[in-house]
Order: C-alpha cells, then sequence, then structure tokens
C-alpha cells in the first residue's frame, strides 16, 4: 500500500500538483493528513489521500462537533470536545463524503486515491 | 407653551417612554395574528393572573466552562432564582434541550439538582448536546423520556392548551438541517386529529421549526410539514431553543418564538463568522441570558410572552 517515498515524490514532481507536493510532504514528514475544525468549518473541506492514509481530525471549536459519514461509509466519531481528535485509515479507493451529526451544514470530503 | 416647555415636554414624555422599556421587561400581546407591545412588566403581571402561566427555559449547557462563560451551572442557577422569585408561580415548566453540554451523567445530575429547586414540574425535550453519550441518548431517554415516544416526543394538555414537545435533533443529514422524521410526523398528524380547532396549540422542540438562518443550519428542513397539519387551529405557538437569543416571527395565526440560553449567548445570524459561543464583556453577560414566562389568557386566544434577563 504505502509507495516508497523517493518514487512518491518523483510523482508529484510529474504530476506538478501543488496539493499533491502538499499531501507528500507531509507524509515525507511521518504525520497522518489532517482536518481541523474551526469556526463551524472543515479545513481543507476537501483533501485528497493515497490508500492506506490515516486522517485526523481536530476540533479546535468551544462547542462539540462529531464526524458521521454519507451511508456510513467510515465509522463515526464519538462526540469531540474542544482539542478532541478522531482518526481514521481510509484503505479503500473513493470519495468519502462526511458532516457534523450535531451541525449537519458543515460538511467535507475525502478522496482516496489508489 | 414656549418652544423650550415643548422641548422639555416631549424629553419628559421619552423619559417616561423609556422608563417603561428599559430594565423592566416587554410584554408581547398577539391577538388576530398582529403583535403589539403592551407594556411594562407590571401589566404583564396583571395579566398573569387570569390565565396560565407557564415558564419556557433552554439552552443551559451544563457542563460548558469555556470563556464565553466558565460557570454555566452558576447562570443556570440564577436563572432558577429568578423563577422562583416571580411574583406569581407558574404552572410548569418547559425546556427546550441542551439541558447538558456533553451529555454526562454529572451534568445532568448538576442540572437537575438545580433545576428541581424550582420545584415545578418540567417538561423536557432533547437538544443535540444531550444526546452524545456512547449510546446516544440512552441516559436522555432515561432520564427524562420514559413517557415519550421514539426519540422523546410527546403530548400533553394543560388548561385546554395542548402541548406537543418534538425532537429535531435525531438522524441529522448532511448538509442539512434539523429534522423530525417521517415517524414522528406521523405520529403529530394523529395527535392533533379529531382536536377541536380552538384549542390553542403549543409546540416546543429545540431547533426553530422556521428558518431563521439556512447557512447556520437554523432550521427545521420537515417544519412546514409539522405546521401544515394544524392549519385548523386558531392558535399555535412555537416556542424553541438552540440559537441563545430572543427572535419573534408571526405569520398568521402562527406565532414562532425563541428563547435565550441560560448559559452563553450566540450571535445574530450574519454577524459573525460562525454560530459559535459569542465572548461579550462580563458585565454585559447576564443581559444576553435569561428565561420566557408565557401566558394565555382563557377563551381569549391571547398569548404573552415575556422574556427576562437574568440581569437589566
Amino acid at each position: 500500500m504505502w509507495r516508497p517515498i523517493i518514487t512518491s515524490s518523483a510523482l508529484g514532481a510529474v504530476v506538478g500538483s501543488v496539493l499533491a507536493a502538499g499531501v507528500l510532504l507531509a507524509r515525507a514528514e511521518g504525520t497522518p493528513n489532517t482536518v481541523t475544525i474551526d469556526n463551524f468549518f472543515f479545513t481543507p473541506g476537501t483533501i485528497t489521500v493515497k490508500a492506506g492514509t490515516t486522517v485526523t481530525w481536530t476540533n479546535k471549536d468551544d462547542i462539540p462537533h462529531g464526524i458521521g459519514s454519507a451511508n456510513n461509509a467510515f465509522p463515526k466519531s464519538k462526540a469531540l470536545d474542544t482539542d478532541n481528535s478522531y482518526s481514521f485509515t481510509f484503505a479503500t479507493p473513493g470519495t468519502y463524503q462526511y458532516f457534523c451529526y450535531l451541525h449537519p451544514k458543515m460538511v467535507g470530503s475525502i478522496v482516496v486515491e489508489q | 407653551m414656549s418652544e423650550i416647555d415643548q422641548r422639555d415636554g416631549v424629553n419628559r414624555r421619552k423619559v417616561l417612554e423609556c422608563m417603561t422599556w428599559c430594565g423592566t421587561g416587554v410584554l408581547w400581546t398577539i391577538a388576530g395574528g398582529v403583535p403589539h407591545s403592551l407594556g411594562i412588566m407590571g401589566e404583564a403581571q396583571a395579566a398573569e393572573s387570569r390565565g396560565l402561566t407557564f415558564l419556557q427555559i433552554s439552552d443551559s449547557h451544563v457542563g460548558f466552562d469555556k470563556p464565553a462563560n466558565p460557570n454555566a451551572l452558576g447562570t443556570l442557577e440564577e436563572a432558577i432564582a429568578k423563577v422562583n422569585g416571580l411574583p406569581q408561580k407558574p404552572a410548569f415548566m418547559l425546556h427546550t434541550g441542551d439541558i447538558s453540554h456533553l451529555s454526562k451523567e454529572k451534568e445532568f445530575d448538576d442540572a437537575d439538582h438545580i433545576i428541581s429547586q424550582s420545584r415545578l414540574d418540567v417538561h423536557y425535550v432533547p437538544g443535540e448536546h444531550d444526546l452524545i453519550d456512547a449510546d446516544q441518548g440512552k441516559i436522555y431517554r432515561e432520564r427524562y423520556g420514559k413517557a415519550a415516544k421514539g426519540a422523546g416526543w410527546y403530548s400533553f394538555d394543560a388548561n385546554g392548551v395542548h402541548f406537543i414537545g418534538l425532537v429535531n435533533v435525531v438522524d441529522l443529514k448532511a448538509g442539512g438541517l434539523g429534522n423530525l422524521g417521517n415517524e414522528q410526523l406521523e405520529w403529530l398528524e394523529n395527535d392533533v386529529k379529531g382536536r377541536s380547532a380552538s384549542t390553542p396549540i403549543v409546540l416546543f422542540a429545540h431547533i426553530p421549526l422556521w428558518t431563521v438562518s439556512q447557512e447556520w443550519g437554523w432550521g427545521t428542513q420537515d417544519g412546514a410539514q409539522a405546521l401544515s397539519y394544524l392549519k385548523k387551529f386558531g392558535s399555535i405557538t412555537v416556542l424553541n431553543g438552540h440559537i441563545h437569543q430572543v427572535m419573534q416571527k408571526v405569520e398568521g395565526n402562527v406565532t414562532f418564538h425563541t428563547a435565550r440560553s441560560t448559559a452563553f449567548p450566540q450571535p445574530a445570524p450574519g454577524t459573525a463568522p460562525s454560530p459559535g459561543p459569542m465572548k461579550v464583556p462580563d458585565d454585559q453577560l447576564r443581559k444576553m441570558l435569561g428565561i420566557a414566562n408565557v401566558t394565555f389568557k382563557q377563551n381569549e386566544q391571547r398569548l404573552a410572552i415575556i422574556d427576562s434577563p437574568l440581569q437589566g
């Protein structure tokens, strides 16, 4: 699942995408991809990751939020109080729409590539 | 009368108007769908002695300890002290949800301990903050919803008024608003079927049943369908919380009203980047928290709602 870093970097250079480069940089540093919940928004609203990547959401609001996914495509989080996090590893490629199950106006998506 | 005297006259009147409006509380009377203010609290209290008076509190958020109000339990206690200080004891209390902040046993325990000091029967509906325990509302339902249907909806009658408590914080859909769902809507349709059109109806639920702000999700997606079942009734009052500020709208026979929180204020729609807790100067906080006192005059189909801040 995990490709050697050197291959990914080469691919990033070929594709020339800033987003891809950012993702690869994060992976090169050994950190998971993260989504911050701030002011009732998921930031970034959409992220693209390779299959097998662990995505972590962290709530920076003074109000709890919860991660739920369309059609329960991945397990929902517990309610996340301030500074609480939730992580899930996306093994299967696809586009995962998610939302805050307490404030459903808040939506985001994770694009998982092969 | 000299010009100066005239000016003095206007000034005196203005001072009197100000005394009427400032620091007392405003009584709204609804007659024929047209709201007008009657004046000072004293008149409201006189009205109360002739009908059913009940109280609404909302959004206690016990357990909340962030800068917007580090002591939400303390301000709930102040709200209950205000209830206990009312010249006429209300018949009962409605709590329109978000009793707790994180659905913890201790938060409910603390809330119950304070609210029970009112020695009033309390009819609850849950807010989204009350259903986030590991079992998704089990604690709430065991404490407050034993006699209720589904996720906690029910109805009861008092002094000829039919009260309906609805739950619009369950099974929320991505991108959507508050949600009642088909099972509850069916129950509601049956619940009001066969009741006389002259029965005053009070609907209460956590999230507003009308759309206050689409952008912030302050509304209920199937709220209009719920209200369609009530068309024949001459007096419908919808009481909500969730938005931590007073808002009122009258549409035909329906009066929509939201109560203040007892915990922390939230911004008016569109005035802030998000609807999160609003930090105000310490000396302003208690002017933005409070309770609502509601009176029905029997046979008059008239409703008066007085929102009283904790302070000012």
